[in-house]
């Protein structure tokens, strides 16, 4: 490691930080679109499997050259505007929801050192610039000129403003008992504690003492993504596809793409929040980033379950989970959790 | 000129382009998207100046929430500019009153607070965590005033409400807290019929 960066220094002189800021992110961002593009020939599989069906299988061996083809054909499409579409905020629209699911990774942990930018308030970073998607989502519908679209932006809309109140009371739990708005420091916070002494970490992570607002987390989470059964944004019976209805091309890939993003990014999220992150569930094994992404890919394939076996919510149904289930849910376990870490109770 | 001098010259020129945009721009949407451009420079900005818990902030509160409700209000409302601009020149001698007004407000508040205070003092010292402060801070030394925005902001909201809530529609509607708690045995009723001969 040394040599490499000395080799750097002679290469580049001044400018090796930045470039080696650069060859990081590439480092984080190639294992991503990869792990993306077989995610979603993950959910055909799955899904296939569930419905007892075989799913994608002529493409390759297995179907495992699927995204490939997938990827290719998306990018020889032509991108078509619809007529009187606000065309600059049309193009822009699909960017402004890859560029936020993109950067937030420029936070995300891996193990105790392995990390872009551990800056301290990582977990608020996150939150600050997911926020930032519902504008690609928002703006598309806007600007396609089309009914369909924006009735799905709407409803996105207001989903995704209503469960991240859930979402952000769940995670002011985690903090409180971690005590840092560091993703790392609240990993390693979990690491120690009573059964972490008998070797049972996995007794010790934050799921076991914040129960519901892991469940609540894991709800909002996919309500937040626009997942199935909290699909509604693009429910096919009644809008079509919903806000990126008039989309083509690479222009709708990048939708695809920044759905898929998320999901990985949310579902490493709860991992880290509330599953460990990267530490082993038992004593006599090693951390290892190994134990994230296998946590990741257990979330995953729980997004892909919900898909396959649960009805879509209607609507008024979806904001009534929202505001009158989760959201009390949360405030009741704030102050039941503020009332345990001052009694002497307190297990952090 | 060192990088970060560079840095804040790009996003200062960003957010004055952004700000005129806000106010000349003739759609609504279009002055709306420049106002959320003009509060993401502004927290970057604010992360040059190492207060990184008011950039976030800003960019998850007003970027991610209020921007987005107004987006929301905007697109819905069928704006006509013409008409808007019709009273343009009446209103402009008191406009431009109220406007020099605050210009006048903020430069005081600024120029006694900030103007004799040399920049080197404002560096955060490393491995002090801003959010720490400012959260030790609100809720010690300035917990009354926090408590009071805290109501004033409730009243607000109440004051939302009470504003437009017109009392309850007579209108027929399903209420999906009842619908959920509908069990199979509410809706049909299985019956046991002995075979009937003849």
């Amino acid at each position: 490691m040394d040599a490499l960066m000395n080799l750097g220094v002679g290469l580049f002189g001044a400018a090796w930080p930045a470039v080696w800021t650069l060859v990081k992110i590439v480092l984080i961002v190639i294992p991503l679109m990869l792990g993306l593009a077989y995610l979603t020939l993950a959910e055909r599989k799955v899904i296939g499997f569930m419905q007892v069906r075989i799913g994608p299988n002529r493409v390759g061996p297995y179907g495992l050259i699927q995204p490939i083809a997938d990827g290719l054909k998306l990018l020889f499409k032509e991108i078509i505007i619809p007529g009187n579409a606000s065309k600059g905020i049309y193009l822009v629209a699909p960017m402004l929801s890859i560029a936020p699911a993109l950067a937030a990774w420029a936070v995300m942990p891996f193990n105790d050192t392995l990390v872009l930018a551990n800056i301290d308030a990582s977990l608020l970073y996150i939150m600050a610039i997911t926020s930032m998607g519902v504008y690609g989502v928002i703006l598309s519908g806007w600007a396609s000129n089309s009914k369909y679209a924006f009735l799905g932006a709407m409803r996105s809309t207001a989903q995704m403003v209503s469960y991240e109140l859930a979402m952000g009371f769940s995670l002011i739990c985690v903090l409180m008992v971690s005590g840092s708005l560091n993703l790392v420091e609240i990993v390693q916070g979990q690491q120690s504690g009573r059964f972490a002494g008998y070797g049972l970490n996995f007794l010790s992570w934050n799921w076991l003492p914040l129960l519901p607002m892991f469940v609540v987390y894991l709800i909002a989470g996919v309500a937040e993504l626009n997942r199935a059964p909290f699909d509604v944004a693009e429910g096919e019976s009644e809008l079509v596809a919903g806000f990126h209805v008039e989309y083509s091309g690479m222009a709708f890939a990048l939708f695809f793409l920044a759905e898929y993003a998320n999901m990985i990014l949310v579902a490493m999220l709860t991992s880290i929040l509330f599953l460990g992150g990267w530490s082993s569930p038992v004593g006599f094994l090693p951390d290892s980033i190994i134990w994230l992404l296998a946590k990741t890919s257990c979330i995953l394939f729980l997004y892909l379950w919900f898909r396959a076996t649960f009805p879509r919510y209607r609507y008024d149904q979806l904001m009534r989970l929202g505001w009158k289930v989760l959201l009390p849910i949360c405030l009741i376990w704030l102050v039941v959790v503020g009332i345990w870490m001052m009694s002497p109770l307190n297990i952090w | 000129m060192d990088f970060q001098t560079l840095v804040f010259y790009f996003l200062s020129a960003i957010l004055v382009f952004a700000a005129l945009r806000v106010i000349t721009a003739r759609n609504p949407i279009h002055a709306a998207l420049h106002l959320i451009l003009a509060f993401f420079t502004c927290g970057g900005i604010w992360a040059l100046l190492q207060a990184e818990f008011l950039a976030i902030a800003i960019i998850l509160v007003y970027v991610g929430a209020v921007m987005v409700l107004f987006l929301f209000v905007v697109m819905m409302l069928d704006v006509n500019i013409d008409r808007i601009r019709q009273g343009f020149w009446n209103y402009l001698p008191l406009g431009a009153v109220l406007g020099l007004l605050m210009v006048m407000e903020m430069g005081l508040v600024l120029s006694s607070k900030y103007l004799q205070a040399p920049a080197a003092d404002a560096v955060v010292p490393a491995g002090v965590s801003n959010v720490r402060e400012i959260g030790r801070l609100m809720f010690t030394d300035f917990v009354y005033p926090f408590e009071l925005a805290s109501i004033v902001l409730l009243v607000g909201m109440i004051a939302a409400i009470v504003l437009t809530y017109r009392g309850r529609k007579p209108s027929k509607y399903t209420n999906p807290n009842q619908q959920v708690f509908v069990k199979a045995k509410d809706r049909i009723r299985v019956l046991k019929m002995p075979v009937e001969k003849d």
